[in-house]
């Protein structure tokens, strides 16, 4: 039987690794250090800078490029060889010489790899005396500063958008020392995922425009958080300095993000200093007054006593915490009301069963199925990491994908087969040969999209999804691939907690027009507020100054996700924690705290009083939130589907569920790099609406 | 002296019908059928017994080439490109080939493919080539409707497709990766090896990529035999090749010889002598552009072969030899040369893209003069630092020239900065009174 290892023998180490690594993997697998600007993991090997040249016994004696050189069994590698060292300060001395050497100027300084490497293999003084080559610097859009003259042509930024964000916009003009790395026709990358370009350029030719000139990062505190701007839970490090966040990174976490971060998350941070609640504000005589804590909690005292728990309502917005809507589930309870929801837009969800409402292949399980189908989704803006995973997919194997609602461009190919509930009816009659397609695929997936759930009839299709995956082998004891793609970082933690409508509760549309006498919203602001009752009596306790805020009578100054402890659950279904970062502005407070502390004021305390015993609590409720950062895996061996009737769906075809990418919540809509970023990207009619 | 019963290309100056009639009264298309007939190996075999090596510069045994490639048809065709992106200064022999002689090439192309197993063959020719691309369109039209390559090539039913490729006017993309890059409508950049083309070339495929001289010589060798091949030339660097003479020769020509002739016959015989005898001799490029030049000292005794030149620190290359007379500014001509390459890098990988400019911009100051004498062991490291260290060929080729001239004329470059200094040092005293 033939090996599927090579042994290699590094500067007298032997190490195992797999055949088809090449060089550099190996060199790394017995703990050498090898220089490196191209070569990337996740992106093809271009073998272009020559700096992770390495000595090879038995091949031609020259240096070779590890990370081009496949391995063999019984190969043996120098990487610290006099040639190998000179060959490496040659490169070096190559690559400085047409590089500004702007550092002090440079926003790149301080992690930069090619200051990092300069000092590890270069030369101390530079040997040419010429002119250094200057180059026009190119307008990429609101995101990414381009500083040309910099750049070392390693062509990463070229790879990362031909390949992972699947937009073909960077390429190489020119040749030779002319080589210019641009758009060709000038104009702003049209990728969710242009941010990372920023990570992955080796030097400071990409940086962040809107951080250009804020900080060092010797400057900054690093505090692992997690992402609120959409579901998916990118693992993410703040940045900040003093009381001020000054920029987000992704963190690495193969099994969500990679090393990846969509753009809304890693830009959205300076609408984290606008239009900030930073004191209560209490309603009087229809206009709202700057007010104390007391005050505040007077006033709305005052509305609730005496009234009976059936008037009194609450929802839960997108960007809460799972630690604050359990304190205000609790506090609900303890004042009689059962009306909550968590469901703004009115998406159907089965609370059921968790796997009706998760993501069950979970994201790195994309990376192993063979069909997928899209329903009433565009996965490209609702989860941009997501459709990110699923292009890999796609590029690995081309495996068939196919879309059921309005028409998109989601970097891979996916053949549309309707645009409404009527494909799915198709499909489960099978007079679509999609299905058969599904049957045949070991793993076939679905990915359900809210847009397929925010409507009336969004039971029969949840229903009649899970029929069509049942229909099709996506459920069995190995393997989930129903899926329900959720938009909202908050809504599986809400739904995980229950925060759903009770016994005799309304659910938000009943709460609205005079539907309940007091209606709480913790950070609620992606619905209607206009259909509120005009003597609802609103309570608004959120970060921003946003749509719920404008109709509240009394407002409860919160913290943004940067400011608090939170634990948040992914679409997944993940539990994750993010930390605070920086402490929240003003008289602002982390969100149980002030629910708490209303507890207390009106007399029925909650029964914590540290965030631990809040934590235990969360356990008690559900103990899927004892398993920080794992993926608990329910094998979908129970077919019973969600309750729902396959035959009710209606005709009306799905809409897009995003209509601008950049602005979908209440930090993104007070940013004005989101700002700019819609003014480029959204179409007009969006911009023409707002 | 090579009689002229052995010359290969029978029509190198053009002066009979370079087309089918012509090709046919010259003995081109002759047995074509029964040369396949021998079967796919057994033409591999011949040429590698034949010993010839490959006439686009490298000088690898072609049969040893096409050997590698799969011995049956997998999944993937196979492909044979034929490299007709003739850019090498100083070189101008495939040219000829294809507007005197295009039939040996195209039959040459049917044979190497059928010894390949490969249906489909591309030319990719030079872009600046236009007449040549019209004439050998032509030739391969009157092929096609001759039967002698097509559906059923010379009844021989083994189906043969050529398509001629026109390239865009880039000397990169003769190098054989970069152009199959830019065969498959990509930018001209030479691909890493490994893989090499014969496993994963022309859209993935098993690929051989020969030069127009290597290809249009098979024919003949199949025809008159491998030994008959092997006799001519010396050991190793068997058979005939296209010599093209240039420079400051009274009769600059292209002539078929055997390998291994002396250059100084070479030089003598058919270009007419050096311009003003050959003791007005400065020095010879004798491979194109990119290999080292030899001094007179060497030129009086060297042997025109792969071999012989190697072991003069330089390479025969395309054998375009370029004669340079004592008029030759010498700094200035290999300056000129450093330009080129500055100006034909690709820019893909570090050393090549940054030292061509490097290399370029102090040898336009060394032609001033207007250097330090530690410059030129400077210059010295840096063409060290390019050759070796790229992915392909072309860094080489730009730091030999340079290397050869500070190997031979070191004096030159020394006494050209003194020349400079004392020029500066006159005009320093005049401002100064």
């Amino acid at each position: 039987m033939a090996k599927n290892t090579a042994k290699v023998t590094v500067d007298g180490i032997e190490v195992e690794v797999p055949n088809g690594s090449n060089v550099l993997q190996a060199c790394e697998a017995a703990g050498k250090e090898v220089p490196r600007f191209c070569y990337h993991e996740r992106l093809t090997v271009a073998g272009n800078c020559r700096m992770c040249l390495v000595e090879i016994e038995k091949a031609p004696p020259k240096p070779w490029a590890s990370c081009a050189y496949p391995v063999a069994d019984g190969m043996v590698v120098h990487t610290d060889s006099p040639m190998v060292r000179a060959a490496r300060r040659g490169v070096m001395e190559f690559l400085l010489i047409n590089h500004p050497l702007d550092c002090p100027i440079c926003d790149q300084g301080g992690e930069c790899d090619l200051q990092d490497q300069a000092v590890g293999y270069g030369l101390d003084h530079s040997r040419y005396a010429e002119n250094k080559r200057a180059v026009r610097d190119k307008n990429l859009g609101p995101l990414v500063k381009t500083t040309m003259t910099r750049c070392i042509h390693c062509t990463r930024c070229i790879r990362f958008s031909t390949e992972i964000a699947g937009v073909a916009e960077l390429g190489a003009t020119a040749r030779g020392e002319s080589m210019e790395v641009g758009t060709y026709v000038e104009r702003a990358l049209s990728s969710e995922l242009s941010g990372n370009l920023i990570d992955i350029c080796p030097v400071g030719a990409l940086t962040s425009r809107p951080y250009a000139f804020v900080a060092r990062p010797w400057e900054l505190k690093k505090t692992d958080s997690v992402d609120v701007l959409d579901a998916v839970g990118t693992n993410i490090r703040v940045d900040s300095r003093g009381s001020e966040v000054l920029r987000v990174l992704p963190r690495l976490n193969e099994d969500v993000n990679e090393e990846w971060l969509a753009d809304k998350g890693r830009f959205s941070i300076d609408g984290l200093k606008r239009r900030r609640l930073d004191s209560c504000w209490v309603r009087r005589a229809g206009k709202l007054q700057r007010s104390s804590w007391p005050d505040a909690f007077a006033a709305i005292e005052a509305k609730l006593m005496g009234l009976d728990g059936s008037r009194i309502g609450a929802v839960a917005g997108n960007l809460a915490d799972a630690e604050s809507m359990l304190a205000l589930k609790d506090l609900m309870t303890a004042l009689g009301s059962t009306s909550l929801d968590c469901r703004q837009d009115g998406a159907h969800a089965d609370a059921a069963q968790r796997d009706f409402y998760t993501f069950n292949t979970s994201i790195a399980g994309i990376e192993t199925a063979s069909a997928l189908l899209i329903i009433g989704s565009n996965p490209r803006h609702e989860a941009p990491l997501i459709n990110a995973r699923i292009r890999k997919r796609w590029l690995q194997t081309h495996m068939p994908i196919a879309l059921i609602g309005p028409e998109a461009n989601l970097t891979y190919d996916a053949e549309r087969i309707g645009d409404g509930p009527e494909a799915i009816a198709a499909l489960l009659r099978g007079r679509h040969r999609f299905a058969d397609t599904l049957t045949k695929a070991t793993k076939p997936m679905l990915i359900l999209g809210q847009a397929a759930l925010a409507r009336p009839d969004g039971a029969a299709v949840l229903a009649a999804c899970w029929k069509l995956a049942a229909a099709t082998g996506m459920l069995s004891p190995e393997w989930h691939g129903f899926n329900v793609l959720q938009t909202a970082a908050a809504r599986v933690g809400a739904l995980d907690l229950g925060f759903l409508p009770g016994q005799g509760g309304k659910k938000l549309a009943g709460m609205l027009r005079g539907g309940v006498d007091v209606l709480w919203l913790l950070g609620a602001d992606e619905f209607d507020t206009a259909a509120i009752g005009p003597d609802t009596f609103v309570i608004y306790q959120g970060s921003h100054g946003d749509r719920g805020a404008a109709r509240a009578d009394v407002i409860l100054p919160a913290a943004a996700y940067t400011e608090k402890n939170g634990t948040y659950v992914n679409t997944e279904g993940r539990v994750q924690r993010g930390m605070l970062a920086v402490y929240p502005p003003g008289e602002a407070r982390e969100d149980w705290k002030i629910l708490r502390a209303f507890s207390a004021y009106v007399g029925c305390p909650l029964p914590y009083d540290d965030i631990d015993a809040l934590r235990a609590r969360l356990e008690q409720v559900n103990p899927v939130f004892a398993r920080i950062d794992a993926l608990p895996r329910f094998p979908a061996s129970d077919r019973h589907g969600p309750a729902g009737d396959p035959d009710c769906m209606q005709a009306d075809a799905f809409t897009p569920w995003i209509a601008n990418y950049y602005q979908t919540d209440p930090i993104s809509r007070a940013s004005p790099t989101m700002a700019e970023c819609t003014r480029v990207h959204a179409p007009a009619t969006v911009q023409a609406a707002e | 002296m090579l009689s002229d019963q052995d010359r290969i290309f029978t029509n190198l100056y053009g002066l009979h019908d370079p087309f089918l009639k012509g090709a046919r009264a010259r003995g081109a298309w002759d047995g074509t059928a029964e040369i396949l007939a021998r079967g796919h190996d057994s033409i591999v075999d011949v040429i590698k017994t034949s010993g010839l090596r490959g006439r686009g510069g490298a000088g690898f045994p072609t049969g040893l080439k096409w050997s590698f490639m799969p011995k049956e048809i997998g999944t993937r065709p196979h492909y044979l490109v034929v490299n007709a992106d003739e850019s090498e200064p100083g070189t101008c022999k495939d040219r000829d080939i294809i507007r005197h002689d295009p039939h040996t090439l195209i039959e040459g192309c049917l044979i190497a493919a059928f010894a390949m197993r490969a249906h489909v063959s591309y030319i990719y020719i030079r872009g600046e080539f236009y007449n040549e691309a019209a004439a050998l369109q032509r030739a391969i039209d009157e092929a096609y409707a001759a039967g002698l390559i097509g559906r059923d090539a010379c009844g021989s039913g083994w189906q043969f497709d050529l398509h001629v490729h026109r390239g865009a006017g880039a000397y990169i993309c003769g190098e054989e990766t970069a152009l199959l890059n830019s065969l498959e409508g990509k930018k001209g950049m030479p691909r890493l090896k490994p893989p090499f083309p014969a496993g994963v070339g022309l859209y993935g495929c098993p690929t051989t990529v020969n030069n127009v001289e290597s290809i249009a010589v098979v024919p003949t060798i199949l025809r008159r035999g491998a030994a008959w091949f092997s006799a001519l030339g010396r050991p190793k660097n068997a058979g005939t090749k296209l010599f093209c003479i240039s420079g400051h020769v009274n009769k600059p020509c292209n002539v078929e010889e055997e390998l291994g002739i002396p250059l100084r016959e070479l030089i003598d015989t058919y270009a007419g002598g050096v311009r003003g005898g050959w003791d007005n001799l400065l020095a010879v490029i004798p491979g194109g552009s990119s290999v080292p030049m030899l001094p007179r000292s060497t030129c009086d005794t060297v042997l025109m072969d792969f071999d012989s030149l190697r072991d003069v620190k330089s390479g025969l290359g395309t054998a375009a030899v370029i004669v340079m007379d004592k008029s030759t500014d010498i700094i200035r001509a290999i300056a000129r040369l450093s330009a080129f390459y500055k100006h034909e890098s690709c820019g893909q990988c570090t050393p090549c893209r940054e030292g061509t400019g490097w290399m370029m911009r102090v040898m336009n100051r060394m032609v001033e003069g207007r250097a330090e004498p530690a410059e030129i062991d400077t210059l010295e490291q840096v063409t060290r630092q390019v050759e070796g260290h790229t992915i392909c060929a072309l860094g080489d080729a730009a730091a030999w020239p340079v290397q050869g001239l500070i190997r031979h004329f070191r004096p030159v470059l020394e006494q050209r900065i003194a020349q400079y200094k004392s020029s500066r040092a006159a005009v320093g005293r005049m401002a100064a009174e």
